[in-house]
């Protein structure tokens, strides 16, 4: 009984862990700090087109051209809406693989965002 | 009239007016207003809007109609901040034709961003037509966010799939397909599975003598394929073609004139009637081409095509409106 309480309590802290501790770093990824990337939309391609990045980090797509364009991940984990002129995406990088996305209505245009642990 | 097998000899000429029904094309196209095409003897030839002498032969034609495309509308960016006014220029050119088409092929790309106000802007203009009927397939920038649901509920009421369908017109075969649902990631435009098979079945009950008129947004022949500019299983859609002894390939999407022959099919695309995008390869991307606004029209000008016969090519001139 003893050893259970014991297992229990644990278990208690690291979800008091997972449940403070992990917003927090997620917040302190939002206030920017090296946790922050930006990926321009610019002549229907993305700049740079290969991102690696921690996960936690928050990323950005801006759409600097004159036409709308979206952001789409292969395997379907991401999908942005569709980005008009100047309008931007952001989303936090939080499960680490490699993803090969694109513009789903210019498919010619691809991108790598690697996530590492 | 036999068929012959000499490529250099007129195949079929049931005018007796010296063309091949195979192997004409006269086009002229203003590039903001779209061209009238005419369909004599199973031929279709297309001319510029503006070319009154020219409009003269739809009188005398089997079927006359006008295809416009990529009219954008929404868009208010550098390369033409007012897609409205061009828009009523190129209706002004069809109402003012001597015989009324009889009907319009908008091949796309009617709104820039998928909202209802932009279409119902296009509607509301092409109320103000004389053409008794409009067709429409999907571009890319009509099926944004929702799978092209809101599209077929404004314009494909009696469509299969994703908005494909066929209809006859004074014994002229027209089939509207999609090219713009469904992209993979570095691919260029798409049929799919569904939509061959549903077109190859649709073709099987024609004769051969029937003239085919296909069209769809993204062109159906691979004409720049570093911008996507092309089609990933339009062979197979081809294939089905092959029997036929004419069929002409109507596409928008590149915003400016192309004409292709191969074999017996007959490729063109037609201009916006918003804004132009560089020839292939001549910009680092395929958007909009900003000219200073005294130069749009002139950069839109005017495209004569001619088929030579003889050399089985194409010959381009260009000419400015002004």
């Amino acid at each position: 009984m003893k050893r259970l309480g014991w297992i229990s309590s644990f278990a208690v802290l690291m979800m008091a862990l997972v449940l403070i501790v992990v917003p927090m770093l997620d917040k302190s990824a939002v206030a920017g700090r090296p946790a922050a990337v930006e990926i321009k939309i610019d002549n229907f391609s993305f700049v740079p087109p290969t991102v690696t990045v921690k996960a936690g980090t928050q990323i950005t797509w801006t759409n600097k051209d004159d036409i709308p364009h979206n952001v789409v991940s292969e395997d379907k984990s991401f999908k942005s809406k569709v980005l008009d002129t100047d309008e931007k995406f952001t989303m936090t990088a939080t499960k680490p693989g490699t993803y090969t996305y694109y513009c789903s209505i210019h498919p010619k245009m691809t991108g790598k965002l690697v996530v590492e642990q | 009239m036999p068929e012959q097998k000499d490529r250099n000899v007129i195949l079929y000429d049931h005018n007796h007016d010296g063309v091949d029904r195979r192997g004409f094309l006269k086009c002229m196209a203003w590039a903001g207003a779209g061209a009238l095409c005419v369909v004599q003897g199973g031929v279709l030839k297309s001319y510029a809007l503006n070319d009154a002498s020219k409009m003269q032969m739809a009188g005398k034609s089997d079927l006359s109609f006008v295809q416009i495309s990529d009219s954008h509308m929404g868009f208010n960016k550098a390369a033409n901040p007012d897609v409205v006014a061009t828009m009523k220029v190129a209706i002004d050119k069809i109402n003012a034709m001597p015989v009324a088409p009889e009907f319009i092929l908008h091949t796309g790309d009617i709104s820039h961003l998928s909202k209802p106000s932009e279409f119902d802007t296009v509607d509301q203009l092409l109320k103000s037509a004389r053409a008794k009927d409009v067709f429409f397939v999907p571009g890319e920038h009509d099926v944004l966010e929702d799978n092209g649901q809101q599209y077929r509920d404004r314009y494909g009421k009696n469509t299969k799939g994703d908005g494909w369908y066929s209809f006859d017109k004074n014994g002229v075969h027209f089939v509207g397909l999609v090219n713009v649902m469904n992209l993979k990631a570095g691919g260029m435009g798409s049929l799919g599975t569904d939509q061959l098979k549903w077109m190859k079945d649709d073709v099987s009950h024609l004769s051969k003598s029937t003239p085919v008129i296909v069209f769809a947004h993204v062109p159906l022949w691979t004409v720049y394929l570093e911008w996507g500019w092309g089609t990933e299983d339009s062979a197979q859609a081809l294939s089905y073609l092959k029997r036929f002894g004419s069929v002409t390939v109507l596409n928008g999407h590149i915003h400016q004139t192309m004409q292709k022959v191969e074999g017996n099919i007959t490729f063109h695309t037609a201009t916006s009637t918003a804004f132009p995008q560089p020839h292939p390869g001549a910009a680092p991307s395929p958007g909009p081409m900003k000219v200073p606004a005294e130069q749009l029209r002139s950069l839109l000008g005017v495209t004569d095509v001619n088929y030579v016969r003889k050399r089985h090519s194409l010959a381009l001139t260009d000419s400015s409106l002004e």
